[in-house]
């Protein structure tokens, strides 16, 4: 561990020189140039980026980065994933291995600024909960002194826990496992009282009890986990691209228009919907894209509402609400900034 | 008279029942004491307890070709896992259409090693046959060429990934590992210094701290626009490390070998090359076979760790197929599937260099 230090110390120094030298403008140059957009992902959250059993990228980030490889190229497929792990993932974005960032990366200040990092509109709202079993009969987090605790190790989320019985003067006991599969196997065998992770990450393991109805996730989220793309610093436009992208799969939906009818939607007399879909020219050319870049990405990618009940939404294994992440005209926190 | 009676007798008479057959043999092997006979009924017990559960879970309990809700019903081992997911754990990113390619590669480079196990085949024309078959290996995995759709190499994964990395990993890392034992027995002290560094340096620092600077601190130190291929870091990371530790048991060899043989060489007039190539190697590298294998089997199985750079070797394709929701839980069957796959490699790998030690002995 006191390697892992060291190295992130290292990487976060380099971080700084290299981060300076970053221009404005060129991240676009070298994607179109290269004639695909490289995105890192997480590869081991389902529901958010991990391949099918075809070998296919499939989940919420994913499709984001698809929407970016859409507004770009007008294909959403000139895309190549590459994998990181949660210690590559930020050095990878600064030695421009990647062009994007979008594997489930919490935006925090320190992100922000010592490493160098912008982060984009946010993509997924999540917070860090706890599932816990009926049986034990706990209604609120205030009874949990003595629980012991199932948690990954590494992560902020063990911090975030620490925190949380520390700030509430209770004690606990953690229990560490490294794989996810197995986190949930020590939890639904009675090895713990509580299972903690983020919230969408809970839905999964519920999923696969044995007994799903049995355990409720407890009405406390601890954390605030804003997930969402990242860019580098030094290049605007392509903050611009990576920030607007996200926005237009929010106003899509906002505007009521979805992949299935985009192209009715074309003769739509809203001036909202002709200036977002490039009828009226004008949004497309100054992002430095095609004007019919919102078009290319509703068509094929979907709006956020599409894309959410596809990777994450009721009808997946995932089954989690819209919640917090649904629009903020229906009491959530999505909200697009006017495109004009 | 008398002597006749007594062999007349002797051949009626049959040996004990308790000395021969069955009961013989098991009076001899298992209960010839009392603390064998202990341990042989607490072995029994747990045979019994152990055996009879385990076929019945792996066996009559389990499904082989349904989905994971049908699997978590039935209660046994589920199988299925595997079987649902085996092109994905195999051929990982490989497109779908074309993962016979690595498949053929595959066998290709099975052939290849089953004809060079085998010494009577070691001409000149194998060699002609590597050549040719890395080339065809080459083209399939990478594509480009004769109408093969080209292949980005991120998208190499699974098992054609794992022999990547262990095959090219081993053959690059003996040769280096041979001449870096050479170098630190050298006395030209500008060679032999640089060798003692590299060697204690790398031996100093786990495998995980190699493949780590290789993914995450080194493309930093590169040039802007110039990216080092993630595979190859990783596989220059192993070869580095391995050979450190070859060279360190080919030096044993090295020292095995008696001063008289090293004099015998010189006073033919041999010169340096001449003599470790001739006489000191051959020698030196027969005894220490089983280190050597050894250190390669630890290798072989250490190539697992770059999942912690994100290459999806095999292990990684199967833990990926485990955060499956509609898989997940299955972990035992899966991780059983891939000791089996990493078994076959290490067997062989050991009951071959026990066949080379038989064929290599001189009765020294």
């Amino acid at each position: 561990m006191k390697f892992l230090k060291v190295c992130v110390v290292t990487v976060v120094v380099l971080v700084l020189v290299t981060a300076s030298l970053a221009m404005a403008g060129e991240t676009l140059d070298a994607v179109k140039k290269r004639g695909y957009l490289i995105a890192g992902v997480n590869g081991g959250v389902f529901g958010f980026s991990m391949p099918d059993d075809k070998g296919v990228w499939k989940g919420l980030d994913v499709d984001t980065a698809r929407a970016i490889a859409a507004a770009v190229f007008g294909d959403a497929d000139k895309i190549k994933y590459v994998p990181l792990t949660a210690v590559q993932r930020l050095p990878a974005l600064q030695a421009k291995e990647i062009d994007v960032l979008c594997r489930n990366t919490t935006q925090t200040l320190t992100r922000e600024t010592a490493n160098g990092l912008n982060f984009a509109h946010v993509n997924f709202y999540d917070g860090q909960g706890f599932l816990v079993s009926k049986k034990l009969g706990i209604k609120s987090a205030k009874e949990l002194d003595g629980a012991t605790v199932c948690v990954l190790p590494g992560t902020t989320t063990e911090l975030n826990v620490a925190d949380f019985f520390r700030a509430n003067n209770m004690k606990w006991k953690p229990v560490v496992i490294e794989q996810t599969a197995e986190l949930s196997k020590a939890f639904f065998a009675g090895r713990c009282d509580l299972l903690t992770s983020d919230i969408s990450q809970l839905a999964a393991h519920r999923a696969v009890a044995p007994n799903p109805a049995e355990y409720t996730l407890l009405p406390v989220v601890i954390s605030k986990e804003p997930l969402a793309p990242v860019v580098r610093h030094g290049d605007d436009q392509w903050y611009d691209i990576v920030n607007w992208t996200v926005m237009a799969l929010l106003q899509a939906e906002e505007l009521g228009i979805n992949s299935k009818n985009v192209h009715l939607k074309l003769k739509d007399e809203n001036p909202r919907v002709q200036r977002f879909l490039g009828v009226i020219p004008g949004l497309g050319k100054s992002l430095g894209l095609d004007d019919k870049w919102a078009y290319n990405i509703v068509k094929q990618v979907g709006n956020y509402s599409e894309i959410f009940e596809a990777n994450v939404g009721q009808n997946t294994a995932l089954g989690l609400p819209r919640g917090v992440n649904d629009q903020w005209y229906k009491g959530g926190l999505m909200y697009a900034a006017p495109f004009r | 008279m008398v002597d006749s009676s007594q062999s007349m007798q002797a051949e009626q008479l049959k040996p004990p029942i308790t000395r021969i057959g069955v009961i013989g043999w098991l009076r001899a092997n298992l209960f010839s004491s009392v603390f064998n006979s202990v341990l042989t009924i607490v072995t029994l017990y747990f045979l019994w307890k152990i055996v009879p559960a385990f076929v019945r879970w792996a066996f009559i309990d389990s499904s082989w070709d349904t989905t994971g809700a049908a699997c978590r019903a039935a209660g046994g081992a589920c199988w299925s896992i595997v079987t649902k997911n085996l092109r994905f754990i195999i051929f990982g990113f490989f497109p779908y259409e074309s993962q016979w390619r690595p498949l053929v590669a595959m066998i290709i480079l099975f052939i290849l090693l089953l004809l060079s196990s085998n010494r009577r085949f070691w001409k000149k024309s194998l060699g002609y046959a590597w050549l040719l078959g890395l080339f065809g290996m080459g083209l399939l995995l990478k594509g480009g060429l004769f109408g093969l759709s080209s292949v980005e190499s991120t998208k190499w994964s699974g098992l054609p990934l794992t022999l990547l990395l262990s095959v090219f990993g081993l053959t690059a890392a003996y040769p280096l590992g041979i001449a870096l034992a050479l170098g630190r027995q050298s006395r030209m002290p500008a060679i032999k210094s640089l060798c003692i560094v590299y060697i204690e340096t790398i031996r100093g620092v786990p495998l995980i701290s190699l493949l780590f600077m290789s993914s995450v601190m080194f493309p930093l130190f590169l040039p802007e626009g110039i990216t080092i291929n993630n595979i190859l870091r990783a596989q220059v990371a192993i070869i580095l490390f391995t050979a450190a530790y070859i060279a360190e048991v080919v030096r044993g060899g090295l020292q095995a070998i008696g001063r008289g043989q090293y004099e015998a060489a010189e006073s033919m007039g041999l010169n340096y090359y001449q003599k470790m190539r001739l006489i000191i190697l051959p020698q030196a590298l027969k005894i220490v076979i089983p280190p050597t294998v050894g250190i390669l089997i630890s290798a072989f199985k250490d190539t697992s760790l770059v999942v912690i750079i994100g290459l999806y070797d095999l292990l990684k394709t199967t833990q990926s197929t485990l955060s499956d929701p509609r898989w997940m839980g299955f972990s035992i069957e899966a991780y059983i599937f891939i000791a089996l796959i990493y078994f076959a490699g290490c067997f062989s790998m050991s009951s071959y260099s026990r066949r080379l030690e038989r064929e290599l002995y001189r009765g020294n």
